[in-house]
Formats: C-alpha cells, structure tokens, sequence
C-alpha cells in the first residue's frame, strides 16, 4: 500500500514538473507567439516595426468563400492587385479559402480570419452576427443586397435532352432521376429546393400541403444525395448518374465549358429564383488587423465595369446594366422567384424549410 | 529461386515439412484466393490512382506535383509528419515501458484510453480541438487576447494529426513487450546496469522491428490523414493546405488528374518508408547470418 | 490473486516507472482526454430530454444502424479474408510475397477521402467493376454495399497485421503432435490452430470495427448519403454543425464515443488475457 501510494506520488510530481514545463513554454511562445503561429500577426508585426513605409506596406486579405466562385475570384484578385496598386501603389495579396457555405461561415465564426466573406446565401453571413463579428445591417452596406452578382438555378441535362425535361413537373414523371446535393449540407441545394417549392406553390394557387407532396416526390426521384454542389455535378458528371442535375447556373455553364457541350445541355425552367450570394466585410477583423480601407476597396470592385466583366465571364449574372448587356445571350430570361419577397427572407426560410423537423425533414421521416 | 528479397519472410515456410503443409491445389487456390481479394479491394484502387494521374500524360503530372501550391502543401504536410511522429515515438515508447514492465491497477483502462483515438470518427477528433480552441470555444477568448492562433494555423493542423496518430506506435510495440517480459532487464538490472543502459542495450535491440515499424505506420497515418485537419486547417491555399486537402481542392476545381497525381505522391512517400523499412530489414538480416 | 502477489514483483527491480508513466499520463491527457472532455462538457449544455430526442431521433437511429451493420459486415468480411491473406503470407511461398506484404499497409497512407473518389470510380455503374455487375442487377456504389467495400478498404491492414505475428509464432510442436495422432489438416487446423488465432482475430475485427464506424472521409463519396438508407451517423455529425447545431453534434458524437470506449475495453481485455495465456503456456 505505501509503495502503490510512492509510486502515484511519483507520478504526479513528473506529470506536474511536465505540465510546469508546457505552461512555461507555452507563455514564452505566447510573447513570440504573434511572430510564428498566424501568418496575420507576422505581418502586422512587420508594418508596426517600419512605419516609414507606412504608405506602401504589403497587405495582405483573406476571403472565405464557397465552392462555385474557385474560378471567379481566382481573377478577380489578380484584377483587383492590379488595380489596388495602380490606385494606392500598394500592393495586396489576396489569399483564397473555399469549401462548403455552411462549413466556411462556421469557421469564420470558430476563428479563421476573414477580412471579408463572399458565401452561397445571406442565411451564413447572417450566422456570423450572433458572434459579434459584423452587424446586423450588413447587407445594406454595399447596393444590391450586397450581392455584386446574381445566379440562378437551372437544368443540366444528357444531349439531346433524351427524357424530354422541360418544367419542373417533368422532374417528377416516372423514370426521371434528379441529382441535387442535400439541402442541409449545402447552401446551393437549399436554392434548388427553394426554387423547387416556389414553382409548385404557383402552380397550386399556394397551397403548401400540395408544394410538399411536389418537393417529397421530386426528391423520390433523387438516387443520390451529396453533401456539396461539387460532388453532385460530378456524381452527374463523370458518373454518368441521373437524368437531370439541379444546379447554379454559374455551375451548369462551367460544366459545359470544362466538359464539352456535345455531352450536355442546359434547360431553364418557368419559374426559377434569384440567387443572390452576398459578400460582407467581417467588422471585427478588418479592425483588428487594420484593412478595412483595402477590404471594402476590394468587394467595392466587384460592382465595377472590371469586377462585372469578370463575373460574367464566369457566368455570374452582372448586375451592371451595361456589362449585363454584353453576356445577355448566355442568360435566358426566367421569372424569378425573390427571397425577400416569397420566403420572408433567409432566416423564415432556413427555420420553415432546412432546420430539424422542418419540411426537408418531414421528406425523409420513416414511414411516410 | 525466390531470391533474396523473399529469403526474410519465406524463413519459416521453407522449413514447414510437408506433413504439416497443405498439399499443392490447396495451396494453390488459398494464395489465388487471397491475391484476388487483395486485387479487387486494395491493388484495383492504387491501379486507378496511378491510371488517372497519367491519363493526360507526364507533363500534366510533373506540373501538378511541381506547382507552388503543391509544393507548400508538400512541406506543411512533411513538417507536421516532423513533429507529430517523433512526438508520438516518446509517448508510445514511454507508455509500452510502463505498461509491460510494471504492475498496477487499471492498466486496461489506461491501454484502452490509448486506442481510442483509433475509433474516434476524424470529424469529431477536429470538432474537439475547435470546441477547445476556436474562438467561441473554452480557451478561445483567452488564446484571441494573447493574438495566438492554434486552429486553422500550423499548431491547430499539428494536434489534430498527433491525436489521429496517436495509438500506433504504443500499439505496435505493447504487445511485442509483453510477449518479451521483463527477464533479461531484470538480470540486466541486477548486475547493476542503469536505466538507460537497459533501455538502449537490452530493450531496444529487442523491439527494433515493431518500433520501426510502428513509426513509418504513424508517419504514412500522419501525411495522409484527411478528416481531422479538414476540420482544422481552414483551407487557406499555400498557407493551411495539406496535401490531402489539396488533393480535394484539386478534385473539386475539376482538375482530376492534377488531382490523382497529387494523391500518387502521398502514396509513393508511403511506399518509400516502406522501402527503406525492407532494405534495413534486408541488411540486419545478411548481418546476422 | 492481489494476495497471491509476491512483493518482489510488486516492487519491480526495473527503474523509470514514474518518469515513463508520468509522460504517458500528461501526454494522454493533453491530447486525448482534455480534448475529448470538451464534447462531454459541451453536451452537458442540453437538458437530458434534449439529449435524449436527438439521440433517438429516428433518423440518427437510422444512421448508428447503417453505420454499426456495414462497420461489423466489413469487420466480418476483414476477418475472413484477412486470416486467408495472413496465413497464405506467412506460409507459402511464391513470386512478389514480399510486394504483396508491404501492400497492405498502403491503406494506412491514402488520404481516406481519395481512397473514397478511387473506390467510387471503380464501383460506380460506368466503373471498370460497376460496370460489370451492372447487368446482374447488382449495384455498389451508393448502396449500403459500397459503404461495406470502402470500410473493408480501411479496415484490412488492423486484421492481418495482427494475425500475422501470432501466426508466424505458433508452435510447429503441437501441430506435430496433432498430425502424430492422425488429425487431417481440417481438423488440425479447426482444433489446435483456430483457437489461438482467435483472441487476435477478435482484436482485428475490433479495431477494424472500431475504425470503420467513425470512418468519414472515404464514406461520404461512395455512400450516396441517402436519409435513412446510406447515410451514416459521422455525416449527422457534419450536417449539425452546418445548421450552426453544436450541441447537436456533440450529443450524437458522444454517443459513438462512449461505444467506442466500451467497445475497446472489451478487447483489450480479452488481448491482455490472451497474452497473458501465451505467456504463461
């Protein structure tokens, strides 16, 4: 008994002398923390040590996007570097972070130091206002909503269209199979569904009993859920599953280009919505580290002649009537259906519609 | 004739007399048996990796491996695999020498707490650390005043790799210990060697192989792990990308065969360990006899 | 036995007991159990009916029953053709033994995520395999089956390397004397072979097990995440934390992480006793 209780004091003092040690190196690099861990606070370090440059120093922003924009923002930061340092002389590097809606506005919020956000759906930026991290007005910062560019969502589909698909009804006939990723996964599905049970409550003079018997057997129709838009495209893509994918059109577009337009087809339906992905400046970031100028500099471009052209190159809508104008043979005209004006915007939306026991839910309860 | 290469491992076959030895069909069905599993579960996916990665010729492949972002995602990925696995070597080689050479009570629970990063799911060994660390976490705000960031830096990206890999080596060599017992450190101690002594000349020379082994199983682990870091990493391009996540990255900008080519690097760093595993292997055997 | 105990044993001849437990302890708290305490605490937000809807949500019931069927399937099937792979590697010779042994350890280093794309690939109804079975009616990919094949992907090396050890270490002497007696080689190996294979047959079915319960990044890829029918509890896990649901998450984490203890326990002790057995035989 005595041995067993020198051998625990042992034990202890060798797990405290261990705990001692950490503690002392973890405050010691806690002093030169800033220098080593974050790239953020290395750089800010480095402009507080030169201040005679103040007026050139490098800047550095990171954007926090989704998955679609890989190709959109991959141009535009170099376009806006060019003309950033044209302006101010100074140059800015623009560092991309991409991934799923949902996923990127958590990491936002659980520490990732976005100096602006440019997400699938307000609903996530939103998200990003509890924690303190912007205001509540954030979306009537910039004009538009605060959405630079627009989309919508549309049919991809074999050529030759071989299941003759040309409405949303045609998506439930027998035989159809639907791609579309999992709505609670991804916020370009949650458009789709949107848009799903948009069309369905104007074809039945708003009855919404009869909108979910729509959405539960059109998603009767759907072999495979993936958890992103990525995933789904590919899924239809290279493994040749389905018969139409639900997708952005900024999505079906690329596709067409990246996979040859002799594989594929687009179909835009009646009645579609309007997607409006959002940016916004993160308040609490961009005044930590100081680049609130260059931030909103930044999504300010976006509404430029430059910025527009680039996001009609990769088949956003613009919003520029003038830039508009030029790629208005790549977008068909639809009637489309407002987030504001027919779901009472993103937070009634996600409560009705994507949270646990709403309607996506009642989809996939047993025995219904 | 089957060279010698194979001498190591045929050791015990080639002396089995035939009495206690299956006759040759059946022999012959149990290997094509086994070889087609192997095929169909394990070589079939490596084949379509290395198939898709040279599909749009060699030049795609060397540029997508030789590309900036590849590249610093290479280096994250062999720094964390640095630190992670030496770290974990102490800790298994610490807890193996404490476990088997000692009695005490609760041992099973202790080996038990051990293995579980083994069946934690990855998600919620990177859920962990952000609850621990993220900014609306438990130590969040505290880290957020000091301007310290561990998730979606390297230290954050390090964790989750050491918490994944954390089993292996203990797990290699515990078994290997306690089959051995603890005779020879015993006589070893009783003739008046010292604690390292008995370490380095007596223990060592016996566990080498389960060791070594268990460090390139922890280090292949460490520079392939995907879910965890996901979680994590934050995925800032050519700052917080680890090869596995640029492999994703890749994939979902379309680009497959950049994509798959990436992937084949992470295997043929893990086929090299290996190689080296077997040429020690090789040389120590040619030694000995 | 505690009274049994002779003190000299006790009392080990052998130094560095506190050092090497002290760092084994101070490091498996930093790094495991710290950490895994945040899920406890977390989830201590919830009251316990809260708890208890989310956890026996019909489809999180759904998922652990997808995830549990295809996790012991895969284990099974690991166990069957591991002990097979095993044997045949450590027994037989034949050209490229040696290629074939370092093979198994590659599914350690693939990226769990490309091992699900390559997998998919070769499953899917346009894949080299997929394709082939396709006109049998027979589908992998996004059915429970492919979620079984990718499992049995992650989970082979933890069966046949620990097969492998206790195989290569049997005594040829008691086979032997089976075979004196007149035993055919069924019966020899069913009765004096099979019984000491099986305590570390039992820890690779666990563990393979154990690892393909929690498995995510190869799964979401070939599953085809379908409520109720492929979708499996790690990816509940993700789908609450996108609906910002932390508690959510943790709650059904929790849940898997108190199996998985429980699960491990029981193996390790039927490992410790059958080393123990070894030894003292």
């Amino acid at each position: 008994m005595k041995q067993k209780l020198m051998f625990s004091s042992r034990i202890l003092t060798v797990a405290l002398a261990f705990t001692l040690a950490l503690t002392g190196c973890g405050s010691g690099s806690g002093n030169s923390g800033g220098g080593t861990t974050g790239t953020s606070e290395g750089t800010s370090q480095q402009e507080k040590a030169t201040p005679e440059k103040e007026a050139k120093k490098p800047v550095k922003l990171l954007n926090v996007s989704y998955d679609p924009t890989r190709e959109l923002y991959d141009q535009y930061n170099k376009a806006f570097a060019a003309h950033w340092k044209a302006e101010t002389g100074q140059d800015v590097t623009i560092e991309q972070s991409h991934g799923g809606s949902g996923k990127q506005g958590r990491s936002v919020i659980d520490g990732l130091k976005a100096d602006v956000v440019t997400l699938a759906l307000g609903y996530d930026i939103d998200a990003l206002v509890g924690p303190g991290l912007l205001d509540d007005q954030w979306q009537k910062q910039f004009e538009h909503n605060s959405s630079p560019y627009t989309s919508t969502i549309v049919f991809l589909v074999r050529k030759g269209n071989p299941k003759g698909i040309k409405d949303w009804n045609d998506l439930i006939k027998d035989g159809v199979e639907v791609i579309t990723p999992n709505p609670k996964t991804s916020g370009g599905a949650r458009w789709n569904y949107l848009a799903a049970w948009g069309y369905a409550l104007k074809q039945n003079s708003n009855d919404e009993e009869k909108a979910k018997e729509f959405v539960k057997e059109l998603f009767k129709h759907v072999p495979v859920l993936d958890s992103g838009a990525r995933g789904a495209t590919t899924t239809f893509v290279e493994r040749k599953l389905g018969d139409v994918l639900l997708a952005w059109e900024n999505e079906a577009l690329l596709s067409l280009k990246e996979f040859g337009d002799d594989e594929f087809e687009i179909v835009t339906p009646s009645i579609s919505i309007l997607a409006e992905p959002p940016v916004a400046v993160v308040d609490k970031i961009v005044d930590e580290r100081g680049t609130r100028e260059v931030a909103e500099a930044y999504l300010q471009y976006l509404y430029s002649e430059e910025g527009q052209d680039i996001a009609g190159k990769n088949f956003y809508r613009p919003i520029l009537p003038a830039v508009a104008e030029k790629y208005k043979d790549q977008f068909k005209e639809v009637e489309l259906l407002q987030i504001d004006k027919d779901f009472q915007g993103w937070k009634a939306a996600q409560e009705k519609h994507f949270n646990d026991g709403g309607t996506f839910d009642q989809i996939y309860t047993p025995g219904s | 004739m089957a060279g010698a290469v194979t001498a190591h491992l045929d050791h015990t076959a080639a002396q089995r007399p035939q009495h206690i030895n299956e006759s040759g069909l059946v022999r012959i069905i149990l290997i094509t048996i086994a070889l087609l599993f192997l095929a169909l579960v394990v070589v079939l996916p490596l084949v379509t990796i290395f198939m898709e990665a040279f599909k749009k010729g060699v030049d795609v492949y060397v540029a997508s491996v030789t590309e900036p972002y590849a590249l610093s995602a290479l280096k994250l990925t062999l720094l964390t695999a640095v630190i992670a696995v030496p770290l974990n070597t102490l800790f298994g080689v610490a807890a193996a020498w404490a476990i088997t050479k000692f009695r005490f009570r609760g041992k099973n629970i202790l080996i038990t707490l051990i293995d579980l990063p083994f069946a934690i799911s990855p998600v919620i060994a990177g859920l962990i650390f952000v609850l621990l660390f993220g900014a609306q976490g438990f130590f969040g705000p505290w880290l957020d005043e000091r301007g310290i960031q561990i998730i979606f830096a390297l230290p954050g990206i390090v964790l989750a790799t050491i918490f994944v890999t954390f089993p292996f080596v203990a797990r290699e060599i515990i078994p290997l210990m306690q089959a051995q017992g603890t005779q020879e450190e015993e006589a070893a101690a009783s003739l008046g060697a010292r604690g390292w002594q008995i370490f380095w000349r007596v223990t060592l020379p016996n566990i080498k192989w389960g060791l070594l082994y268990g460090i390139i199983l922890c280090n292949a682990r460490a520079m392939g792990e995907f879910g965890a870091v996901s979680v994590v990493s934050g995925h800032i391009r050519g700052q917080t990308n680890t090869l596995p996540l640029h492999v994703e990255i890749l994939y979902n900008e379309y680009q497959f065969s950049a994509s798959f080519a990436v992937a084949s690097l992470l295997l043929l760093l893990a086929v090299l360990t290996l190689v080296a595993k077997s040429i020690i292997e090789w040389k120590a055997e040619k030694i000995k006899s | 036995m505690k009274g049994s105990k002779p003190k000299a044993k006790a009392k080990s001849v052998l130094p560095g007991f506190g050092i090497s437990m002290g760092f084994t302890i101070f490091y498996l708290c930093l790094i495991v159990i710290i950490p895994l305490s945040a899920v406890f605490i977390k989830t201590s937000g919830m009251t316990l009916p809260q708890f208890w809807e989310t956890i026996t949500n019909p489809r999180v019931l759904a998922s652990y029953r997808v995830s549990f069927l295809t996790a012991f399937a895969a284990a099974l099937i690991n166990v069957v053709f591991g002990l097979l792979v095993a044997w045949v590697l450590v027994r037989y010779r034949f050209p490229g033994k040696k290629l074939v042994d370092s093979l198994i350890d590659l599914p350690f280093a693939l990226p769990t995520a490309v091992a699900g794309i390559a997998l998919t690939a070769i499953y899917a109804p346009n894949g080299w395999v997929g394709s082939l079975l396709q006109p049998l009616g027979i589908k992998i990919a996004f059915t429970p089956l492919g979620i079984t094949i990718a499992l049995v992907f992650i989970g082979l090396p933890f069966v046949v390397r620990t097969v492998q050890p206790v195989l290569q270490d049997l005594e040829k002497d008691t086979e032997e004397a089976a075979v004196m007696l007149g035993a055919y080689r069924l019966r020899t190996f069913t009765r004096v072979i099979l019984p000491d294979l099986i305590p570390p047959l039992l820890t690779g079915f666990a563990m393979a097990f154990a690892r393909g319960l929690g498995e995510f990044g190869s799964v979401v890829f070939i599953s085809g995440n379908m409520p109720l029918k492929t979708e499996i509890a790690p990816l509940l896990i993700m789908t609450k934390l996108e609906q910002y649901d932390y508690m959510g998450a943790t709650a059904i984490a929790l849940v898997m992480l108190v199996i998985a203890f429980i699960m491990l326990l029981i193996i390790n002790m039927l490992q410790w006793w059958s080393g123990r057995r070894t030894i003292a035989g």
